[in-house]
């Protein structure tokens, strides 16, 4: 998702002499190639992030497009009060890449696996969160962000090769995208827990003959509740899985629309539970053992919708 | 029209917003006022009726809980009808008791929070630059906002992409929320630590006018460095009672001394 970003903002800078990028001094062997290219639009801010933020404002205040990254807990949670006044408030285009998202740097332990910060960000007034399933939601996204002057933050992974669509999905801001139709039960997932469900989904479609549908919800906000209800309601089971805090994140959002429109079905949350990570992991340990349960998925799923 | 006289009818209209809203933070927005006269009708390279162009001098207003001092300059200057200053912190009004973008003709950033000015001049200076733009950005800052490491995160930042376009303004009053800033929170030597930052440091007095206007008529001091001015201020400065008074961050006008203090 990382190579994806790059690639897109280096042909967005291209055409737009206003598009910047700016770092917390992160992005070694990723970066380089925006770098190279337009050094004058590359600002390696140093590990100060929230005057990076600040900074990004100045130059969206002034008619440039800033891309800020860094990896999420320091371009997120860091520079929070940044992101909320100099950003929102102001309602600058400004957009947020935080790279690393859930467990990506699962080996480096909780100050760098971040948990919640979809959950903060989506109460902000004025910002969108993104949270794209693979690389062609990301560069779809990028492109659509692009044209629009308002914050926004990108949850972007970048360990592990997944891969859910093999031609252009043509998403739109806010919408959910059906990865998958199924008459049997529906799961709704966000992030890289998108591919790993559509696995999951193709097991259970072979072995089991039960046929689920799988939404990727890409925008976390702003989020289109009535296409969501239209995609979901007529389900007597819903199964929300993501790679986030269950306080505040996708199961939230689901359950409060869920909630409000009088559903009389029943809904399964899933994502990390209220804690840090008591032991480090590789990204597939931590998944694994938080979120999908190991070996346990399959039939937790089947188990639900049976 | 002279500075004094200007400066006087800036305080009468920030003592009439207090009084009528009994509103405290009078002595932040005092200790400010000449800074701000000497600045809007001598230094800053602005057109009222044109606010927003894009090659004016733009002043960040950092210690956003002065605002009355900056709604009171901005309507002496005619950016807007002074019976604007009327709905100051009243019920549905926009003009906050601190400063807010697009409440009023000729705020550049919403503040409040301290230490958020400073990041947000410097991205416009470096703007400024990369777009071999001529136009200038001054910050006025608390000296309560010194203790933000913000403020440190872009001074260096400032100082290393050479920012020569960009000037701070101390307001240094000593004076800080609970008490005198070096009880608090020992700032001194102040002069020294934006020095060895690499900034160019000149030290006034922020009531003398003709310093002032000296002092700022020169910026840059130095090619290739951010410029900070260190203002030395009387919190309160102009209402006797109020002068160099931790109470008048707090205090409310009474009737008897709104009456006595416009005199």
């Amino acid at each position: 998702m990382r190579k994806a970003f790059v690639k897109t903002l280096i042909e967005l800078a291209e055409k737009d002499d206003r598009v910047y990028l700016l770092t917390g001094d992160l992005g070694f062997h990723a970066l380089e190639g925006f770098a190279e290219k337009f050094p004058e639009r590359f600002l390696n801010c140093g590990v100060a992030e929230q005057n990076m933020m600040g900074v990004a404002a100045g130059l969206a205040l002034s008619g440039k497009k800033p891309y800020v990254y860094s990896i999420v807990p320091f371009v997120t949670l860091r520079c929070l009060e940044q992101i909320r006044i100099d950003v929102c408030y102001h309602n600058l285009d400004v957009k947020i890449i935080g790279i690393g998202g859930g467990f990506s740097y699962g080996t480096l332990g909780s100050t760098h696996s971040v948990m919640e910060e979809m959950a903060i960000l989506r109460t902000i007034p004025n910002m969108s969160v993104f949270s794209p399933a693979d690389l062609l939601e990301t560069e779809e996204l990028f492109l659509k962000t692009y044209e629009n002057k308002n914050p926004a933050y990108f949850r972007l992974s970048n360990i592990g090769q997944y891969e859910v669509y093999d031609k252009n999905p043509n998403l739109e801001i806010g919408k959910p995208n059906v990865v998958k139709d199924g008459a049997d039960g529906v799961i709704v997932a966000t992030g890289l827990m998108v591919s790993i469900c559509l696995d999951i989904i193709k097991k259970i479609k072979n072995e089991n003959n039960i046929n689920l549908k799988l939404l990727s919800v890409h925008t976390v906000k702003p989020l289109d509740e009535k296409l969501l209800m239209e995609q979901i309601s007529d389900f007597k089971k819903i199964f929300v899985i993501e790679e986030h805090s269950v306080i505040g994140g996708l199961g939230s959002i689901v359950a409060e629309v869920l909630a409000d429109s009088g559903y009389g079905g029943i809904l399964k949350r899933v994502g990390m539970d209220d804690e840090f990570l008591k032991e480090i992991g590789t990204a597939d340990y931590l998944r694994a053992k938080h979120i999908v349960k190991k070996n346990g998925a399959i039939e937790d799923i089947l188990n639900y919708f049976k | 029209m002279d500075y004094n006289s200007i400066s006087k009818n800036i305080r009468k209209k920030i003592l009439k917003m207090k009084y009528e809203s009994q509103e405290g933070h009078i002595g932040s927005a005092l200790s400010c006022v000449d800074i701000l006269n000497v600045l809007y009708f001598k230094i800053l390279k602005i057109d009222p009726k044109d606010p927003l162009n894009e090659d004016r001098d733009r002043l960040v207003f950092s210690k956003g809980h002065a605002a009355a001092a900056l709604y009171a300059v901005l309507s002496e200057k005619e950016f807007f009808e002074e019976k604007i200053l009327d709905a100051y912190c009243k019920d549905g009004s926009k003009l906050a008791g601190h400063s807010t973008r697009g409440s009023v003709p000729g705020i550049e950033i919403s503040a409040g929070s301290l230490g958020h000015g400073l990041p947000m001049a410097s991205g416009m200076a470096l703007a400024g630059k990369k777009d071999n733009k001529n136009y200038r950005v001054f910050v006025l800052m608390s000296d309560g906002e010194m203790d933000e490491g913000t403020t440190w995160e872009s001074a260096l930042f400032s100082a290393h992409h050479k920012l020569d376009n960009l000037t701070v303004i101390v307001d240094y009053n000593k004076w800080q929320a609970f008490g005198r800033t070096n009880e608090v929170l020992n700032l001194e030597p102040l002069a020294k630590k934006w020095e060895s930052f690499g900034w160019s440091v000149k030290e006034i007095n922020g009531h003398n006018f003709l310093e002032i206007e000296n002092v700022l008529s020169i910026v840059p001091f130095e090619k290739v460095k951010p410029n900070v001015v260190i203002a030395n201020t009387i919190k309160g400065k102009g209402v006797e009672f109020l002068e160099d008074k931790l109470e008048s961050h707090y205090t409310h006008i009474t009737k008897e001394d709104y009456e006595k203090s416009i005199r």
